[in-house]
């Protein structure tokens, strides 16, 4: 039985579990039916032509959520969260909430589960407002909403400023050989309030996981929404992550994504302006070795006029790694006045290691200043003999060379600690500690 | 200090240095003088190890040790500086950030201890204040948008934070007005002593005049031709490189 053989078959008997009044019951009827229909994606697609899924998707992963037999304690984990600071925490192990490891509230803003929002009443109103509104529906968003249950649900009411940045963190034990997870995060900001938001996947062993996520993000008028997704995983663990947002007027919505673990990443970003005087910021830094893949496919579609969208990816390809980068952007007829600046820059340690870049601009409108720039390239020798001229040492000058290049990333990241840490993540990842922070 | 002798050196096929014989002892100020393209700045580069130059021929040591081998870093650790002729810029990295990794790997390199933050600290202040050095420029991106006589200063403030033993300024006056030319001129001879030694490569008298140099050596064509005190530099201030390629045939 091949994999979608078995999800399609598991999908009947997860729906019998439910009860036929959940609100998004027609909606994971449907979406099991696209995913049959179309199945998992191939290379021959356009948007897939660099990421094959192929050796993925022969593990057998046993597909319905199982609590683990055992618990994890805290201080197992502990390194995985922004422990020095107070956050709120809404985990997850093998697909199943732990309100051991959770902090999660209902007072004033709502950070808690999508599986009680699904099924309480009160919440009625907003899922059905914004559940599956912004996602495209693709296969394996589709396949995601067919099995949509348990996920991070946070809403953050008008005018709230939410005082504490908020990890959602999903573990694996590895108590099944290979597991599918796939859970469902619902983010709505209301008017002019503040959130900011850090995801993490984190395979606890060696087994083989494979997550196909779906965050769906509302950002309503000038609401502020900072993103931060850590991929730092194990090379047991591969992550389609499928982010959808959409932004009213004078909203601010910024995504950062840390790439530097895992085996295979897929990251959909998708954001869509529906207001005059969006903001919208992606940026990312990358840093592969060994048979590392990492595809970076984004979408900013600007739908209203007065908009701003800023792109800009950074790459280190060691070994044998392979990145890619398309970033596509939208800007419709009625869309006059965008300012569109895409920017991605790779640097290619191995000779082994390839990336495919790729700008895909589709302007419909024609009052629009939209920029984009690719480069490809080594590290420089000049600057390398200058600083190695000054006493350091090789490895440690590459070192440098690659913080200073990934560093205007890394600047715009508001929340000190996370700053600090994912400092931390790339001296482990280069093996060059610095005696300084950039 | 440093032994020269019948130095050949090349980049890709094209031969640059064509035997080069000079003795820099502890104390010596020397100046090296040439037209565009004679080789100096490949000297410069040889001595301080670049790689991409392919010494063929002849001897370089230092403090009596052969250094033809080295890596550029371990040369630095030995107390060889080279001041660029056009140093690199590197966005990201701070003068002071940039400046304490030199100081703390180099330190490593003894087996020492990274220096104390707060005694750090004193020496960037102590000797920004002798270069004239604004405190916000340190924070500033290494060589980042920097004008070129900005960039000449700050060669000379990691001099004087590394306190080398040789230190070759590849034509540190170019960029500078005359009035940053005494502060660098003047930086470099507080930090002369009698067991250090500095080689100045340059165009102009102009420089010579506050670094005063014990010996004069004009290189051509990959060459040392001729070599004297300083009044070769004003004769050569006055009368151009051509009465010499005359006196050579
Ligand atoms: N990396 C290089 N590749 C090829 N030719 C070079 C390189 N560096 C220097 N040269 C050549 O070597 C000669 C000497 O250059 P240089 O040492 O910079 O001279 P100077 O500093 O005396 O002006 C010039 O003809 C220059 O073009
Ligand atoms: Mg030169």
């Amino acid at each position: 039985m091949s994999l979608k053989e078995k999800i399609v078959s598991s999908y009947i008997a997860f729906e019998d579990h439910l009860e036929d009044d959940s609100p998004i019951h027609e909606l994971r009827n449907e979406a099991i039916k696209t995913f049959e229909t179309n199945g998992f994606p191939t290379k021959k697609e356009e948007a897939w032509k660099y990421t094959s899924l192929n050796s993925l998707l022969k593990n057998d992963y046993s597909i319905l959520p199982r609590k683990a037999d055992h618990t994890i304690e805290f201080k197992d984990v502990k390194q995985y969260f922004l422990h020095d600071i107070d956050t709120y925490k809404i985990v997850f192990i093998d697909g199943v909430y732990s309100s051991f490891l959770s902090e999660t509230t209902h007072d004033a803003v709502d950070v808690c589960l999508l599986s009680s929002a699904l099924s309480k009443s009160k919440y009625k109103s907003v899922i059905e407002a914004y559940f599956n509104k912004a996602a495209k529906q693709d296969s394996l968003t589709s396949l995601n909403t067919a099995f949509a249950k348990e996920g991070a649900y946070i809403h953050i009411p008008k005018h709230k400023e939410v005082e504490k940045p908020i990890e959602i963190i999903n573990f694996s034990t590895g108590n099944e050989a290979a597991i599918l997870l796939q859970p469902r995060n619902l983010i709505v900001v209301g008017e002019n309030a503040h959130v900011q938001i850090i995801e993490r996947h984190q395979n606890l062993s060696n087994n083989e996981v494979l997550t196909n996520s779906v965050t769906e993000i509302f950002a309503e008028k000038r609401a502020f929404v900072d993103y931060y997704k850590i991929q730092t995983d194990n090379k047991s663990a591969s992550l389609i992550d499928n982010t959808f947002l959409s932004q009213e007027r004078d909203s601010n919505c910024n995504v950062h994504t840390f790439s530097f673990g895992g085996k295979l990443t897929r990251n959909n970003l998708n954001f869509f302006q529906n207001g005059e005087h969006c903001e919208s910021t992606l940026k990312g830094i990358t840093i592969l070795e060994d048979k590392q893949h990492v595809d970076h496919n984004t979408l900013v579609h600007h739908i209203a006029p007065n908009c701003e969208s800023h792109q800009d990816y950074k790459g280190i390809f060691d070994e044998r790694s392979t990145g890619v980068f398309n970033g596509k952007i939208v800007v419709e007829k009625d869309a006059q006045k965008i300012d569109a600046f895409q920017q991605n820059n790779n640097i290619l340690i191995s000779d082994k290691a390839t990336i495919n870049s790729k700008p895909q601009l589709e302007i419909f409108a024609d009052d629009v200043k939209c920029s984009h720039g690719c480069t490809i390239g080594q590290l420089d020798e000049d600057a390398l003999f200058y600083m190695r001229s000054r006493g350091i040492g090789t490895k440690e000058a590459r070192a440098l060379l690659m913080y200073a290049f990934a560093n205007n990333v890394l600047e715009s990241v508001k929340i000190p600690e996370l700053k600090r840490r994912i400092n931390k993540l790339i001296a482990d990842k280069i093996g060059v500690s610095l005696g300084f922070e950039l | 200090m440093l032994k020269i002798k019948n130095l050949h050196a090349r980049v890709e096929d094209k031969n640059i240095l064509k035997g080069i014989d000079l003795n820099v002892n502890a104390g010596e100020v020397h100046a090296i003088m040439g037209p565009n393209g004679s080789g100096k700045s490949t000297l410069a580069s040889v001595i301080a190890g670049k790689e991409e130059f392919e010494m063929q021929k002849g001897e370089i040591t230092f403090m009596d040790e052969d250094i033809s081998e080295m890596d550029p870093e371990e040369r630095a650790h030995k107390g060889i500086f080279l001041s660029f002729q056009y140093p690199i810029e590197i966005p990201g990295v701070s003068v002071t950030n940039f400046i304490k990794t030199a100081i703390n790997e180099t330190r490593k390199s003894k087996g020492l201890e990274d220096m104390p933050a707060g005694k750090m600290l004193k020496m960037i202040k102590e000797k920004a204040d002798l270069l004239e050095i604004d405190r916000k420029f340190l924070s500033r991106s290494l060589n980042e948008g920097f004008s070129g006589g900005e960039k000449k200063r700050n060669e000379i403030f990691q001099m004087a934070m590394l306190e080398p033993k040789l230190a070759i300024l590849d034509e540190t006056d170019s960029g500078l007005d005359i009035d940053a030319l005494k502060v660098v001129a003047n930086g470099v001879n507080k930090l002369k002593s009698a067991d250090n030694a500095v080689v100045v490569i340059t165009h102009y008298q102009r420089l010579l005049d506050y670094i005063v140099p014990d010996f004069v050596h004009v290189l051509m064509n990959g060459k040392i031709v001729k070599s004297g005190t300083k009044e070769l530099a004003y004769e050569l201030e006055e009368k151009g490189y051509d009465w010499i390629k005359e006196e050579l045939v």
